[in-house]
């Protein structure tokens, strides 16, 4: 067989895996699912020293080979050659923080028993050092039976020592077979080999120095009752100000840009169907999507920023107790905070939460957290309808709009959380058990490697959903065409326009007129459609070309009412206009039970908030 | 020697796990904390705690920091030399 050699890497969380894959791989990634299971299956090449290629794959982080999630269920079939859509690898890459030998070495233990080649990175050596920890690999080497490489993933040190280790495992060949049985539903005794662990450390450990202990110090501050809390709150108010303010000449930059290829396709094309499908429908459609990267990036940056230097934790650490008071416990607090990402991913992280009603909870609610793609729809309308003024010293009113729109999400996540504990997903009270990782400057690559693999997903998106949804719904507004003469436009008179009609009737009294009401259908597929949904609708309805320049914004500003603007700010607060995160829930909670609550719900609360919002608005004469 | 319950341990004052309820803890809960390393015999020292009734509590746990709530705090008991005691 010529098959390239499998290798994959497994290790404890917070080990440093997936930045030894990325020093071993690079950016070329695949990021792929494990089929039945939406468990991350993370690819790449990686090129021995004498050119062979081996593929190699990230498996989840678990803490043995007994697992309590699905994710650590995935590293657990995978290394004893039960997991569907993998084959058994042909050598394992066992990563153990040096700095926590006791515990990491456990795991090591259970997997050097499977009897597949392995080759153990004793990874974040530099750290083990400041520690005062001096460590003799031999010692470690021999006892386990494999090669033992020190490496600094972060810091691309061992790369070429490890790469030749994994050459020779590779090599050898699977000499054992694994004993059907072993890692597989039979009992770990997690106490004994903890010991085996520990004593295998101490033997390895020659000398330890006191060492000069950064994170106890720094957590004396981040986890100060009173700092603390003010550090945290400050850095996500920092965080929402730096999505607004930091981004604006990038979208600036791209909104030029996307003028000038306009221009450009309006100079070069005669008039017809052809230029204004490619205007109209294409350039307006997906630009206005592809603007809002800037601020999907730098929001993204700070949760890998936050993920890597190990704060996330810490800010788990501090929401515990409030969580609790809603049924939930501090793990949540991560998956609801990567959920202002987007929800898809914080849904997925709510895996490592152990008790299932609290995770059930989590999933229910992460939509609600303000998710990226809401940023579109949020941007454009306070953009139009919000004075760009301050309202304090380096406060301004739109950042201050935006922050309370996040705000809102939260509390009603909150309170729904507290309904739902009580009623569908009723059970003991969540517990709360967490490493908290030392503190690490993260490489700037892995954050880079990250961030594009976060970029690509949404530019993919862009380029398929939303093009597809673009044009379909450009084709739905432009056909059948009005007649000359007729007082009504185009959009009124389209097949598109017809449907409006008729859930406007459901919608008017909440303020929405007829092109909201257009704009929600094909938002279904994500929430920032519904900014190229009104771009088009508009840019449909132009006539004459002067008016065809406005933007977006000036043309809502002429034609909705504040109220309007305010009920569809509140509507997007809660809606659950994502078909993605709908999909997405249905795989994790394995029915659809529960998306369709999910819908039911979030649609219930959007259409009450948006009420709410407008006939409060209209009374207050705004 | 002094048996006190690692609730009642003061912050940054290192002690032994002398005895730990496994029976009062839920079993998943258990076994989180037997790979996060709580055995009889490991030295652990509470570190931080958080703000709104000081809980959870940040442990030293051999080399690593565990945040436990203090429902896992109550079951856990521990050693302490009296030096250390009188030292704090």
């Amino acid at each position: 067989m010529t098959t390239i050699p499998l290798v994959a890497l497994v290790g404890n969380p917070n080990a440093g895996k997936s930045a030894l894959f990325n020093a071993l791989t690079g950016a070329r990634q695949k990021v792929g699912n494990y089929p039945g299971v939406t468990v991350e299956r993370h690819a790449g090449r990686l090129a021995l020293e004498d050119g062979r290629p081996v593929e190699l794959i990230d498996l989840p982080g678990a803490y043995s080979l007994d697992p309590s999630s699905p994710d650590e269920a995935v590293t657990r079939d995978v290394v004893i050659g039960k997991q569907e859509g993998e084959r058994l690898p042909d050598a394992l890459i066992v990563v153990v923080d040096a700095a926590n030998l006791e515990n990491h070495l456990r795991f090591a233990l259970q997997l050097a028993e499977l009897g597949l080649p392995m080759v153990v990175a004793l990874n974040m050596i530099d750290l083990a050092t400041r520690d005062g920890l001096e460590i003799d690999p031999e010692i470690l080497s021999r006892e386990l039976g494999v090669p033992v490489i020190p490496t600094v993933a972060v810091r691309k040190r061992g790369m070429a020592e490890l790469k030749a280790a994994v050459g020779e495992a590779v090599a050898q060949g699977n000499l054992r077979k694994i004993e059907p049985g072993r890692g597989d539903g039979d009992e770990y005794d997690t106490i004994l080999d903890t010991r085996r662990a520990r004593d295998l450390a101490r033997r390895a450990i020659l000398s330890e120095a006191p060492g000069r202990q950064w994170t106890r110090r720094i957590d004396r501050i981040l986890l100060h009752p009173v700092i603390g809390l003010v550090v945290l709150l400050a850095l996500l108010f920092l965080i929402f100000q730096a999505v607004f303010a930091w981004a604006t000449p990038m979208m600036d930059g791209i909104e030029a840009a996307q003028g000038w290829i306009a221009g450009g396709v309006d100079a070069g094309l005669p008039d017809g169907f052809a230029k204004s499908l490619l205007i109209d429908g294409v350039i307006n459609g997906v630009g206005s999507v592809i603007v809002f990267l800037p601020q999907i990036l730098i929001l993204f940056f700070f949760i890998l920023l936050l993920e890597g230097t190990g704060y996330m934790t810490r800010a788990a650490f501090l929401m515990d107790r409030m969580m609790s008071r809603f049924g939930l416990s501090g793990s949540s607090f991560i998956p609801l905070l990567s959920s202002f990402a987007c929800a898809i991913p914080g849904i997925m992280a709510t895996r490592t939460i152990a008790d299932p009603k609290d995770r059930l909870t989590t999933i229910l609610i992460a939509p609600l957290m303000t998710c990226s793609a809401r940023l579109p729809v949020y941007t454009i309308i306070i953009g139009a309808f919000i004075a760009n003024d301050t309202v304090g010293p380096g406060i301004g009113r739109q950042g201050l709009v935006l922050f309370g729109l996040y705000v809102a999400g939260v509390i009603g996540a909150m309170l729904a959380a507290l309904v739902l504990r009580r009623t569908v997903a009723k059970g003991a009270a969540a517990s709360f058990i967490m490493e908290m990782p030392k503190y690490q400057l993260p490489s700037l690559r892995d954050l880079l490697i990250g961030l594009w693999q976060r970029g690509y997903i949404f530019l993919r998106r862009a380029g398929t959903i939303i093009f597809a949804t673009t044009i379909v719904l450009w084709v739905l507004l432009s056909f059948p065409q009005v007649p000359e003469g007729s007082t009504m436009t185009q959009s009124e008179y389209s097949a598109a326009g017809r449907v409006a009609k008729g859930l406007n009737v459901v919608m008017a009294p909440i303020g929405f007129n007829e092109e909201i009401s257009l704009a929600l259908i094909p938002a279904m597929a994500a929430r920032e459609v519904a900014v190229s949904a009104l771009a088009t609708t508009y840019s449909i309805d132009e006539s004459d070309e002067a008016q065809a320049e406005q933007s977006l914004s000036q043309r809502l500003q002429a034609r909705w009412s504040l109220p309007t603007a305010l009920a569809f700010l509140a509507w997007f607060v809660f809606a659950p206009q994502c078909l993605s995160t709908i999909a997405v829930t249905r795989r994790e909670t394995n029915s659809w039970r529960w998306p369709g609550f999910m819908l039911l719900y979030l649609f219930a609360l959007a259409y009450a908030a948006a009420g709410i919002t407008y006939w409060t608005a209209t009374a207050a004469g705004l | 020697m002094s048996r006190v319950i690692l609730d009642d341990l003061p912050l940054n004052q290192a002690a032994r796990i002398a005895a730990i309820d496994w029976a009062a803890l839920a079993p998943g809960d258990a076994k989180r904390l037997r790979e996060l390393g709580f055995d009889e015999g490991v030295t652990i020292e509470p570190l931080h705690r958080a703000p709104f009734g000081r809980d959870p509590v940040a442990c030293k746990v051999g080399r690593m920091t565990v945040a436990v709530r203090r429902a896992h705090a109550l079951v856990i008991q521990v050693d302490v030399s009296e030096p250390e005691v009188e030292a704090a």
